[in-house]
């Protein structure tokens, strides 16, 4: 292979992107050496099995991933604002739409979750830690090296430009050939892994780990919330991992599963992918509904109103989302008895839905509202939501579905239940819990400028996206014509709004790292669940002493009894795993061997799987069984962080 | 379920027997017998039902105390064959539009064999 | 920790990371289930699409897949004797057990290597039709864990004759034995829907 094919070469764009990934690289390894890191990044961050850490580690990755997907977005935006625009050619407007979708949802939507997940979900219960801290290292790191493979591929060997589901025969050998369409395959393969064990750890967290006396329903809303999104990834993830091997399959090995010979079946992979898929917004929302029922609670100093039928409707919705993917395919052909079928269960989801919005706003009704931003980002989100899913039931309806398919009315419904939901969440669900991460608030102020020009924005962008559907405008078209410039134009404006939301939010990270008053306490918001009831910063085995939990909302019991999670009395010597580099070299090494299988280099990827195993040999002879943290320890540690 | 403690693993042999029989039984009616094909296919696939709940139970030790009666495995396992189920039979209930195909000897008559092998799953 | 640490009962579940780590891997095993079956749906949809290669019920012999069926389940049975001398105590018992139960996975192995070497003889392989690509995908998985798992025992293997059994070392021989039990849940469904369905069709 030649450089100039292992390098995307002529687009000015990708040559600039090309420099700045060597300009910023350059700078941090110049910062790191310059301030003798290294080692401080190596021991307190790389190696790493906190919770705390890794949940960070994600939620930092998971905003680069938003400022990528984001920048994708600007540039459609461009380009679609006026007829004939110039901007992007065709085929880089493909690999951009195709990259948006697949980094915003895979890299951006699920870590952001997954991070808050892993700071919050086992301090909510009373936890150390997660069940198997080395696997969720393991988890951050396969995530992250997935991401990393996925990015690259725009200044090597080029994206994929097949859109995010990948349609076959499109995404096949024969129409797609070359590395980009790999790089899609290996990256959310590479991930999946982190994704699946994630699922798996954080159940067996929740089921076992739980502070005694706490029953399933005690939880805080937010880990029930994960409970059942993990329940979806157990049993959504595998049908992904395999429909993403059975292509790679056919792509490298030459089988005929989704191809137009040997009578493969180009439609089959529709069926999985979206098998896969539905489950999957499920799998982005559900813990969104969780963050806003935290937030909602703390903020209208009320017990959320209907737990119980909070905690059924998410069951009840896990297990309808494996039951309507066929909607996302009803042009295909399937008849119309199949489309029926699903266009009732489809529309069945708007009950459980529809329980929570009521519950919501029971839970404001004739209440004391705190207008803090978390609060207002949980406000904007009820209307905003139940636009997108109105729209979703008009969606879902077979016979109509035939004129709002693949139309820009579609791309509006699924921007108001994405963004409104889970995009408002990430952000509700990271102001709110910033003090517990950091020490400090976020700024009120930027925040709330940041709130305002977000949110704005979004409705200017994607509101005038459903009329300009049903004026016809297709997806995924470079290029637009003059009937739809006017909407088009505003959508753009409101894009940019979005971005200069989301570069005022980013600002407001180093304003208040800089000028925020530190917190002295752990309860900063007046919480109601076991979260707050550790001093901030939390110290790395969370609690001294795990309270006995025997009333739902634990922490505020606990305050009316005037209890904390330091009895000196009670201290024990605390047990903790070691960290570890394991799971970073693990993963780096499975890393390349599926960047060699991007390239088809078969022996080199061979080689990687080969170092993978040995790695996993080494773990396997290992019994390294962690440290403990004695008595006198912890108590100097509580007295400083609770400045007794 | 005090089962670790006997001499003599009487639970694991019934087992044993058990599957060797089942297996030979389905290899019987699919090769031997002279039933319907809807009839084999349904009965084979029950029997490969009762032969999984052999290796769970007896082999598995899926609900014993210790792993607190096996609410959980109990849980997974029974939302497992559920989804197993929704997979195979909603996957083939929507593709069943792709069953007619150009073949040499026609496509009418693979149409007739699909829908049994369907209603098999 | 100390509160969920039991005196009585069998080794592995003794700790809470033997509990957890035991539950979790029930909560893996789930995860497979649905691998297999989505495999198995990419089959069954797949089933007839054989194009200018030969159909199923042309190549498939039942000789040599009753073989495999009672290699597998004869496996699953020492496995389980293993199991069960490990609950005893009976270290060599255990290895002696589980080292049969290996050499029955590694002739599985052998016979499902020398099937699909003669299916690719007589023209069908991996790339002649879409129902061959489902076979072989599916098979070749079924294979591929029977390959990981003996890899795997033998590491355990080595562990326990070293260390003996503990808690540690006796989570992992059972959790082992879970997987190979599972292995053969699996191969019932293959030889039932895959085998006989492709031969009475």
């Amino acid at each position: 292979m030649k450089l100039d094919e292992f390098f995307v070469t002529g687009e000015p764009l990708i040559y600039a992107g090309m420099v700045s990934i060597v300009l910023v690289s350059s700078a941090v390894i110049f910062l790191l050496t310059y301030f003798k890191r290294w080692g401080w990044l190596w021991r307190e961050w790389l190696t790493t099995v906190d919770h705390k850490k890794i949940g960070i580690m994600y939620i930092l990755s998971a905003l680069a991933m938003l400022f990528r997907g984001g920048m994708d977005a600007l540039m459609m935006r461009v380009q679609l604002a006026f007829p004939d625009m110039n901007f992007l050619n065709a085929q880089h407007y493909d690999e951009i739409f195709t990259t948006h979708g697949t980094v915003m949802i895979i890299f951006m939507a699920m870590p952001f979750l997954i991070g808050l997940m892993n700071i919050i979900v086992p301090l909510q219960i009373g936890a150390r830690d997660f069940a198997f801290p080395f696997v969720n290292a393991l988890s951050f790191w396969s995530f992250f090296f997935g991401a990393m493979l996925f990015n690259i591929s725009f200044v090597i060997g080029g994206s994929p430009d097949a859109g995010w589901t990948s349609y076959t025969p499109l995404a096949g050998a024969a129409m797609s050939p070359g590395p980009g369409q790999n790089f899609y395959l290996m990256g959310l393969q590479l991930s999946g892994i982190g994704t699946l064990a994630t699922g798996i750890n954080l159940m067996v967290t929740i089921l076992k780990m739980r502070a005694p006396g706490m029953k399933m329903f005690q939880m805080p809303i937010f880990t029930w919330s994960t409970l059942v999104t993990c329940f979806i990834i157990v049993f959504a993830f595998p049908i992904l991992t395999v429909a993403l091997a059975l292509m790679t399959i056919d792509r490298i090995f030459g089988a005929q599963f989704f191809t137009l010979t040997g009578e493969g079946l180009p439609m089959m992979w529709a069926n999985l992918f979206w098998m896969w898929g539905h489950p999957e917004v499920y799998i982005v929302i559900l813990p969104a509904f969780g963050i806003f029922s935290e937030v909602i609670a703390t903020f209208a100093r009320k017990r959320l109103f209907g737990y119980n039928a909070m905690v059924w409707s998410m069951i009840l919705i896990a297990g309808l989302s494996f039951l309507v993917w066929v909607h996302h395919f009803f042009t295909m052909g399937a008849g119309a008895f199949v489309n029926s079928v699903f266009s009732v269960s489809t529309m069945l989801i708007a009950v459980p839905t529809g329980v929570k919005i009521f519950n919501w706003l029971a839970t404001l009704y004739k209440s004391k509202i705190e207008f803090t931003t978390p609060m207002m980002w949980a406000l904007a989100f009820i209307p905003s939501f139940v636009i997108g899913g109105v729209t979703g039931v008009m969606l879902g309806m077979a016979a109509a579905d035939y004129q709002f398919h693949n139309s820009y009315f579609l791309i509006a419904h699924f921007h108001y239940v994405l963004i409104a939901g889970t995009v408002f969440a990430c952000f509700a669900g990271l102001e709110y819990w910033y003090p517990k991460m950091f020490g400090h608030k976020l700024n009120e102020r930027f925040g709330k400028l940041s709130f305002w020009l977000f949110v704005i924005g979004f409705h200017v962008t994607f509101f005038p996206q459903y009329f300009v559907g049903l004026d016809g405008m297709p997806r995924r078209v470079f290029t637009i014509i003059p009937e739809w410039m006017p909407l088009n134009v505003i959508s753009t404006v409101g894009a940019f709004g979005m971005g200069l939301g989301f570069a005022v939010f980013c600002y407001n990270i180093y304003y208040s790292y800089r000028n925020s008053k530190r917190e002295e306490t752990g309860d900063s918001w007046n919480g109601r669940t076991l979260e707050w009831a550790t001093p901030t910063p939390v110290p790395f085995y969370n609690f001294a002493t795990v309270p006995h939990v025997d009333k739902y909302d634990a922490f505020l019991a606990m305050k009316e009894k005037g209890e904390t999670t330091y009895d000196e009395d009670k201290l024990e010597p605390i047990h903790m795993p070691s960290y570890t580099g394991k799971p970073i070299i693990m993963m780096a090494i499975l890393a390349f061997a599926s960047f060699a299988l991007v390239f088809e280099w078969i022996t080199l990827a061979v080689i990687g799987l080969i170092g993978t195993l040995i790695m996993m040999v080494i773990r396997s002879f290992d019994y390294d069984e962690g440290y403990h943290v004695e008595v006198e320890e912890i108590k100097r540690i509580e007295r400083k962080a609770r400045r007794l | 379920m005090a089962e670790h403690s006997k001499r003599f693993p009487v639970q694991h042999i019934i087992g044993f027997v058990l599957s060797i029989v089942l297996t030979l039984l389905a290899a019987w009616a699919a090769l031997g017998s002279d039933l319907p094909v809807k009839w084999i296919i349904t009965g084979i696939m029950t029997l490969a039902v009762i032969q999984a709940g052999i290796q769970l139970f007896m082999f598995m030790h899926m609900t014993e105390r210790e792993s607190g009666g096996g609410h959980v495995p109990w849980n997974m396992m029974f939302h497992g064959f559920v989804l197993a189920a929704i997979i195979v039979a909603g996957s083939l209930f929507t593709m069943s539009f792709g069953f007619t195909h150009d073949h040499e000897d026609g496509g009418n008559h693979q149409q007739e064999e699909k829908h049994e092998e369907q209603s098999g799953h | 920790m100390s509160a969920h640490e039991l005196k009585s009962g069998p080794l592995e579940y003794r700790t809470q990371e033997g509990q957890m780590s035991i539950l979790g891997f029930w909560i893996f095993l789930a995860a497979e289930i649905v691998l297999f079956s989505t495999l198995f749906a990419t089959y069954a949809v797949l089933f007839g699409r054989t194009a200018d290669a030969p159909a199923p019920g042309e190549l498939f012999e039942i000789e040599t897949v009753l073989i495999m069926t009672f290699l597998l389940l004869i496996s699953s049975f020492t496995c389980g004797i293993a199991v069960h001398n490990m609950r005893k105590g009976a270290v060599k018992a255990f290895i002696t057990w589980m080292v049969i139960t290996l050499l029955l996975g590694l002739g599985f192995l052998g016979f499902e290597i020398y099937e699909f070497v003669h299916y690719a003889h007589e023209g069908a392989t991996l790339q002649s039709a879409a129902y061959w690509s489902a076979f072989f995908t599916l098979a070749g998985t079924h294979g591929l864990h029977v390959t990981l798992g003996i890899g795997w025992a033998t590491m355990i293997l080595i562990q326990v004759a070293k260390r003996g059994f503990t808690p540690m070392t006796s989570r992992k021989g059972f959790i082992i034995s879970l997987y190979w039990h599972f292995l053969d849940v699996v191969w019932i469904f293959i030889f039932t829907s895959v085998y006989l369905i492709g031969m009475v069709v």
